[in-house]
C-alpha cells in the first residue's frame, strides 16, 4: 500500500509513526505544535499527541538545542526543529560543543540519540536568512551524522532511520522541494538506512553527484542532456556523513567524468570534499578534472536575484558539456 | 540590599536552628576537608607537571557539599570544572576527576548508575543540560531532579537565560545553584550586571531567588534542601546565589594578584567556610585536634590512592581517539583509524 504524498507530508507520516510507536520520541520547536510548523510539517501531530509531546518552545534555538540535548541524555529520543537554517547559528554552541560531543566526552557512558531537522535552501524567494545551505559546517563538525532527502520516500525512510539512530543527526530539508515533489510512498513504516547514496538515474557519459535541493536540478539537467544523446549518470549523496565513498568511487569508475553540484557557496563546501575524494581514489579512471557548480561565495541573493545565485538545469548542463568536451 | 540568609555566622555563633545533628555536620565537615586536601593536591600535581591547567575551588566548599547533601543519589548532577566536591561527594571518583585534569578522556566517563555529567568546560551551555534532564525526568516520571552548578561569569551568557526560562515555562525540576565568588577570572560581579543580586533575577523567570552566605554550610544546605523539595513536589525551579570567594586563582595559569585587592583576598580568608564549622563543632565539644589529624590523615590516603590509580592506568592507545565518536564507526574513521596507526608505527 502506498499513497502520493509531498515531502512535507511524507516527513509528517514519518513523526507521526515514530510518536506512535516510541513514547520516547517527542517534538520540540518554534510553532511545531499549534501551528503545526511555518510549513505545516508537523500539522496536526500535536492535538493527536498533546502538549506533552509536540511542545511549543519559546523562540530560543540555543534553548530548544540545549534542552534537547538533556532530554536525549535522559532517555527521551527528543526531534527538534529550528526553523529555518539561517536560525540554526544561535545553537551552533550547542551542537559543536556538546551534542557531538557527549558520547567521546564520556567514552560512551552517555549519548545524545537526538536529530535536529532543519529546513535549509533557497529557491522560494524568502527574506534574508531564510535561503542558507550551511550544511558544510555541520559536516566538518566530528561527532554528527548529516543527511539531505531529496525525494518524499526518502524523507520518510531516513527521518525514521535517525530517530532511531544512537547518535545525533543533523536533518536538513530542502525547503523548495517541500511541496514541487509528490511520489508514491509506502503507507507502512519504512526505515532507509543513513550513510548510503543512491543511483537515481543510471548512466555512462558523465555522474552528476547531488544532494537535497539540487538533486532535482541534477536531474533537470540530465534531461537537458540526454536531448542531446548524453547519457549522465545521476548520482544523489543523500548522506553528507557519513559519505558513501564507495558508491561514488564505482560510478567514476564507470563514467569518468564527474561533476559535483552544491547549492551552498563554493569555498569549503562539500563539493570540494567530494572532488578530493574522487581525486585520491579514482584519478586514474578520469577522463577530464572533476568539475564544481555551485552558489557562488556571496551572500546568497534576495528574492530578485536568488536565479542567478542557483545552480539551474542550464548551468549544469552547460558546464557537462564542457566537461565532456574537454 | 536583599538580606543574605545566614545561619551560622563567620565566628562560629548559630543564628538559627541548624538543619541537622552534629554526628551529620561532622560527616559534611569531613568531607569538606577531604575536598579542599584534594584541591590542594590538584594544583601541587599541577605544578609538578602531572595534571593539566587546574581549576581550584578552595573557598566553595561549603557552597558545594552543602547543596550537593541535599540530594539524593539518582538525581543528575551537572556542573563545572570548578566543582570536584560536589561532584565527588555526589559519587564521581576522585581518580576520575583527576584523570580528566590529567588530559585522559576516560576522566569523562563515571561509573555506570552515577547520574553526573562529565565536568562542564564551557561556560553556561550546561545549563540547559540540566533543564533537558530535569524535563526528561518529568515525561518518564521518575522522581528525580536535576542540579547545576555554575559561577557569576555563567550568568551573562545567553545560555543562562535559555535555561532559566525553559525552566519556568515547562515547570522543571532543576536547581540553579550559583556560586557566585564575586570574580568572572578578573571582572568583578558588579561589572558583569546591573542586577542588585543575582538572584533576584530569579522573578524575570517565575521562579524563586534565594541568596543566601555560601560559606555557610548550614545556610546552603536549607535553601537547598527547600529548592529540592519545591521540585520534587511539582513547585518547579529554584535560582540559589550562594556568596562564596574562589580564595585561589581562576585556575593555576592565572595570577588574581592583578585584579583583586589582598585585603579583599584576607577578609574572605577569615570567613573560610572550613573554619567556622570548625568553630561551631569545637563549642558543641565535637572537634579535637586529634579528630582532625585522624581525618585529615584517612582522607589524605584516599587522595594518594586515587592520584596512583589515576596515574597507574595504562595510555590509550591512539586507536582510542576514533572510537568513541559514534556508536558503530563510520567507513571514514575506519579509515583515519587505519592511516594514524601506519603512520605511527612507521614512526
Amino acid at each position: 500500500m502506498s499513497t502520493s504524498l509531498t515531502m512535507a507530508q511524507a516527513i509528517n507520516q514519518a513523526l507521526d509513526a515514530a510518536l506512535a510507536s516510541d513514547p520516547r520520541v517527542m517534538i520540540l520547536g518554534e510553532d511545531v505544535g499549534r501551528a503545526g510548523g511555518v510549513f505545516r510539517v508537523t500539522d496536526g501531530l500535536q492535538q493527536r499527541y498533546g502538549e506533552g509531546r509536540v511542545v511549543d518552545t519559546p523562540v530560543a534555538e540555543s534553548g530548544i538545542v540545549g534542552a534537547a540535548f538533556g532530554l536525549a541524555v535522559g532517555g527521551m529520543r527528543p526531534v527538534a526543529e529550528l526553523q529555518f537554517m539561517g536560525f540554526s547559528y544561535p545553537a551552533f554552541d550547542q551542537v559543536i560543543s556538546h551534542v557531538s560531543r557527549i558520547r567521546n566526552r564520556s567514552r560512551h557512558r552517555f549519548t545524545a540519540p537526538l536529530v535536529i531537522r532543519i529546513p535549509y535552501g533557497g529557491g522560494i524567494g524568502a527574506a534574508e536568512h531564510h535561503s542558507e545551505s550551511a550544511e558544510a559546517i555541520y559536516a566538518h563538525t566530528p561527532g554528527l551524522k548529516v543527511v539531505v532527502p531529496s525525494s518524499p520516500s526518502d524523507a520518510k525512510g531516513m527521518l525514521l532511520a535517525a530517530i532511531e539512530d544512537p547518535d545525533p543527526v543533523i536533518f536538513l530539508e530542502p525547503i523548495r522541494l517541500y511541496r514541487a515533489i509528490r511520489e508514491e510512498v509506502p503507507l507502512e513504516r519504512i526505515v532507509t538506512p543513513l550513510g548510503e547514496a543512491r543511483v537515481v538515474r543510471e548512466g555512462s557519459d558523465v555522474t552528476l553527484i547531488a544532494w537535497g535541493s539540487m538533486l532535482r536540478e541534477s536531474s533537470l539537467a540530465a534531461d537537458l542532456l540526454e536531448e542531446e544523446g548524453v547519457d549522465a549518470e545521476v548520482l544523489d549523496m543523500r548522506s553528507l556523513v557519513p559519505l558513501d565513498v564507495d558508491a561514488l568511487i564505482e560510478s567514476v569508475h564507470k563514467t569518468g567524468r564527474a561533476l559535483v553540484v552544491q547549492e551552498a557557496p563554493r569555498n569549503g563546501g562539500l563539493a570540494g570534499e567530494v572532488a578530493a575524494l574522487i581525486q585520491e581514489r579514482a584519478l586514474y579512471s578520469l577522463q577530464a578534472p572533476v568539475v564544481r557548480v555551485t552558489g557562488w561565495d556571496t551572500v546568497f541573493p534576495l528574492k530578485r536575484s536568488e536565479h542567478h545565485y542557483l545552480p539551474s538545469p542550464a548551468r549544469i548542463a552547460g558546464a557537462a558539456r564542457q566537461l565532456l568536451a574537454s | 540590599m536583599t538580606a543574605v540568609e545566614q545561619i551560622l555566622t563567620p565566628d562560629g555563633q548559630l543564628l538559627g536552628e541548624p538543619p541537622f545533628g552534629l554526628d551529620e555536620t561532622r560527616r559534611l565537615y569531613r568531607a569538606m576537608v577531604a575536598a579542599r586536601l584534594y584541591d590542594r593536591k590538584g594544583s601541587a600535581l599541577q605544578r609538578q607537571g602531572r595534571l593539566a591547567t587546574y581549576a581550584p575551588f578552595e573557598g566553595q566548599e561549603a557552597a558545594q557539599i552543602g547543596s550537593a547533601a541535599a540530594l539524593r543519589s539518582d538525581d543528575w548532577m551537572v556542573a563545572t570544572y570548578r566543582d570536584a566536591a560536589a561532584m565527588w561527594f555526589h559519587g564521581y571518583p576522585w581518580a576520575l576527576l583527576l584523570l580528566g585534569r590529567m588530559g585522559d578522556e576516560r576522566g569523562g566517563s563515571p561509573p555506570e548508575g552515577v547520574p553526573i555529567l562529565p565536568p562542564s568546560i564551557t561556560v553556561g551551555a550546561h545549563m540547559l543540560h540540566a533543564v533537558g534532564l530535569a524535563w526528561a525526568a518529568t515525561l518518564q516520571a521518575q522522581d528525580r531532579l536535576a542540579i547545576t552548578y555554575f559561577g557569576d561569569g555563567a550568568t551573562s551568557e545567553g545560555d543562562f537565560h535559555e535555561a532559566m526560562n525553559f525552566a519556568g515555562v515547562y515547570r522543571a525540576p532543576v536547581v540553579f545553584l550559583c556560586e557566585n565568588n564575586l570574580y568572572a577570572i578578573s571582572l568583578r560581579r558588579d561589572r558583569q550586571t546591573a542586577s542588585e543580586t543575582i538572584a533576584t533575577k530569579a522573578v524575570g523567570y517565575g521562579m524563586p531567588g534565594v541568596l543566601v552566605d555560601g560559606n555557610d554550610l548550614f545556610a546552603v544546605y536549607r535553601a537547598t534542601a527547600a529548592a529540592v523539595s519545591r521540585a520534587r513536589s511539582g513547585g518547579g525551579p529554584t535560582l540559589i546565589e550562594a556568596l562564596t570567594y574562589r580564595l585561589g586563582p581562576h585556575t593555576t595559569a592565572d595570577d588574581p594578584g592583578r585584579y583583586r585587592d589582598p585585603e579583599e583576598e584576607a577578609e574572605w580568608r577569615s570567613r573560610d567556610p572550613l573554619a567556622r564549622i570548625r568553630r561551631f563543632l569545637a563549642q558543641q565539644g565535637a572537634w579535637d585536634d586529634a579528630w582532625q589529624q585522624e581525618i585529615e590523615r584517612e582522607e589524605s590516603s584516599g587522595i594518594e590512592a586515587a592520584v596512583a590509580a589515576a596515574e597507574a592506568l595504562p595510555l590509550q592507545g591512539p586507536e582510542e581517539i576514533f572510537e568513541a565518536m559514534f556508536a558503530e564507526m563510520t567507513q571514514q574513521l575506519r579509515e583515519q583509524q587505519r592511516e594514524l596507526l601506519a603512520a605511527e608505527g612507521e614512526a
